[in-house]
């Protein structure tokens, strides 16, 4: 949008074309943001980083080497890799039901959906140990095992993928269904040929937020996962407790390489995204 | 795609299910056994010295992020929408970084920034502490939920548009009076939804929270500390599903907020 003639410019306080429109906020106010950015969120990663690298690259591999590092990292990308999966699967599957079913209380179960990201990590990982763990009411004992951190991580990302897929299911034009059930389509050729590449986007959005929210992940796996090295230690947990012992190039190597997975995985949903994105609208 | 009603029941069972054992039944067992002996027994639980002193720190530190996060957000919301310069792609990109970041490493980079060995550990020459400390804490909880009023506000100045603006300044309106008689009153739902989302993380962070703070019970602990010290620590189980509970309660409170803003936003 330009910006407007010469009435409102000599009516605005200053004389500059960029803060002639008013409300807008001008280099003062970029100027702000910026550096609000910077001392919030940039210069605390550029510190992590610094550290990580310290020792120069050769500093970085070795400690990011270590036999405890490799199997915390393994540990944690094994894990999230499987629930991003299984969040796939039962993700689309829970938006398709809200989307395309009806039953009594379905409202009540959409809201349920959000609960998990409201929830603290930490009530999470209390509430999941009330039903697992040694106290568990059903006597299943799931405290300290790989499952466990599944299921917390499951518990986790449940809205990842369910809240992407619902907006594109609610869109979806039925009349592309009908027309090809008319021409005699099976449902599974519908759902594989038209259903499904017009959610696959979304899917892989939010499988890829799901995978990046997991391998992250604290607050919930801690008391449940028990964090025993090289068994149930996720990554997280390695870095906490590499800290606390003053280790800082270690945490921070392996900080750094939990931001670079984050990143990659964004960064790559982002190409897809608009590659298909792009496709869609030249489809017409 | 007309389903047959048998795959249809189907469907619905395993997605409910899946929903029910995975989220309701263990958030059943809680409540039960949170209040299964009763309500006095949990509120004794949550009202012990150190619960109201952690539940007082955790609303310290949200009175303190939010005004905060009101104006930065803004300010920033502000200058994605109606800035025009280059690198807009990658300020965007730098609000939606802490959503990528495990809260580990928020403490971490916290701890080596701020920290005595850190770049401005000088500070603490000066008698400030930041790391262990209010300020780490407040910091930490500022940079996880930095997004959310920015990520609110952002769309709706989007979707308004300038010209209301624009014919303020023309009738002679200063840029004060053009944001707050014009620009304020159309973002305000969307800045509350942004609001109740901050106060929400704000609640409910843990991760970076436990790397910045001394967890000293009665002292620096929040309310998520608390859960976490007293089942790992005091080995007080049943205190610890009452303190959950009670995050639990500030969490559903929160949604349904969330959901009633919801529909004000459409609707505006």
């Amino acid at each position: 949008m330009a910006a407007p003639a010469a009435t409102p410019r000599a009516a605005a306080p200053s004389g500059r074309r960029r803060t002639a429109i008013p409300g807008a906020i001008g280099p003062t106010g970029l100027g702000i943001a910026t550096l609000w950015l910077s001392v919030i969120v940039l210069l605390p990663l550029a510190a992590v980083t610094a550290k990580a690298f310290s020792g120069g690259l050769p500093g970085f591999i070795d400690a990011i080497d270590a036999p405890a590092a490799r199997a915390a990292l393994a540990v944690t990308v094994g894990t999230s890799l499987v629930v991003a999966l299984i969040n796939v699967v039962m993700g689309t599957l829970v938006a398709w039901v809200l989307v395309r079913d009806d039953f009594p209380g379905k409202s009540l179960v959409n809201a349920l959906i959000d609960l998990p990201f409201a929830l603290p990590t930490i009530v999470a990982s209390i509430v999941l140990l009330s039903l697992y763990g040694p106290d568990s009411p059903v006597g299943i004992h799931l405290n300290a095992t790989r499952p466990a951190l599944v299921i917390a991580l499951l518990f986790v990302t449940l809205p990842f993928v369910v809240r992407s897929v619902q907006p594109v299911l609610l869109e979806l034009d039925r009349d592309v269904e009908e027309a090809a059930a008319s021409l005699g389509a099976s449902n599974g050729l519908i759902l594989r040929r038209i259903v499904l590449p017009t959610l696959a986007p979304a899917i892989l959005s939010g499988a890829g937020l799901a995978f990046t929210r997991a391998i992250g992940e604290y607050g919930s796996v801690v008391l449940i996962g028990g964090g025993i090295p090289r068994k149930t230690e996720v990554a997280s947990q390695y870095i906490q407790k590499q800290i606390e012992i003053d280790r800082f190039v270690n945490g921070a190597a392996v900080s750094v390489v939990l931001l670079l997975i984050a990143f990659f995985t964004l960064l790559v949903l982002r190409t897809l995204g608009s590659r298909a994105a792009r496709r869609e609208a030249s489809a017409g | 795609m007309i389903v047959a009603r048998n795959t249809r029941l189907t469907l619905r069972a395993i997605a409910l299910a899946y929903l029910g054992i995975l989220v309701a039944l263990p958030i059943g067992v809680i409540l039960v056994r949170t209040f299964g002996d009763g309500f006095v027994a949990f509120w004794d639980q949550v009202t012990t010295p150190a619960a109201i002193s952690a539940l007082s720190l955790s609303l310290l530190i949200v009175a303190i992020v939010v005004p905060v996060n009101v104006v930065f957000g803004i300010v920033t919301a502000l200058a994605l929408a109606r800035g025009r310069f280059r690198g807009r792609g990658l300020l965007e990109a730098v609000v939606d970084l802490p959503f990528a970041v495990s809260p580990i490493v928020v403490g971490v980079s916290l701890i080596l920034l701020w920290g005595s060995a850190g770049w401005f550990g000088f500070i603490e020459d000066f008698g400030i502490n930041v790391i262990f400390a209010l300020p780490g804490m407040v910091l930490a909880t500022i940079f996880v939920t930095l997004p959310f009023v920015v990520r609110e506000v952002e769309p709706v100045l989007h979707e308004i548009g300038e010209e209301q603006e624009q014919a303020a300044a023309t009738l002679g309106a200063t840029r004060w009076q053009t944001f707050w008689r014009i620009t304020l009153p159309a973002i305000r739902w969307g800045l509350t939804y942004g609001v109740v989302l901050t106060i929400a993380r704000s609640l409910g962070e843990f991760g970076a929270v436990i790397m910045v703070s001394s967890g000293v019970a009665g002292d620096s602990q929040t309310l998520t500390l608390l859960v976490h010290s007293r089942y790992i620590d005091d080995h007080n189980t049943f205190g610890a599903y009452a303190a959950s509970t009670l995050l639990m309660i500030l969490a559903i409170t929160a949604l349904l907020l969330m959901t009633v803003l919801d529909r004000r936003k459409a609707a505006a």
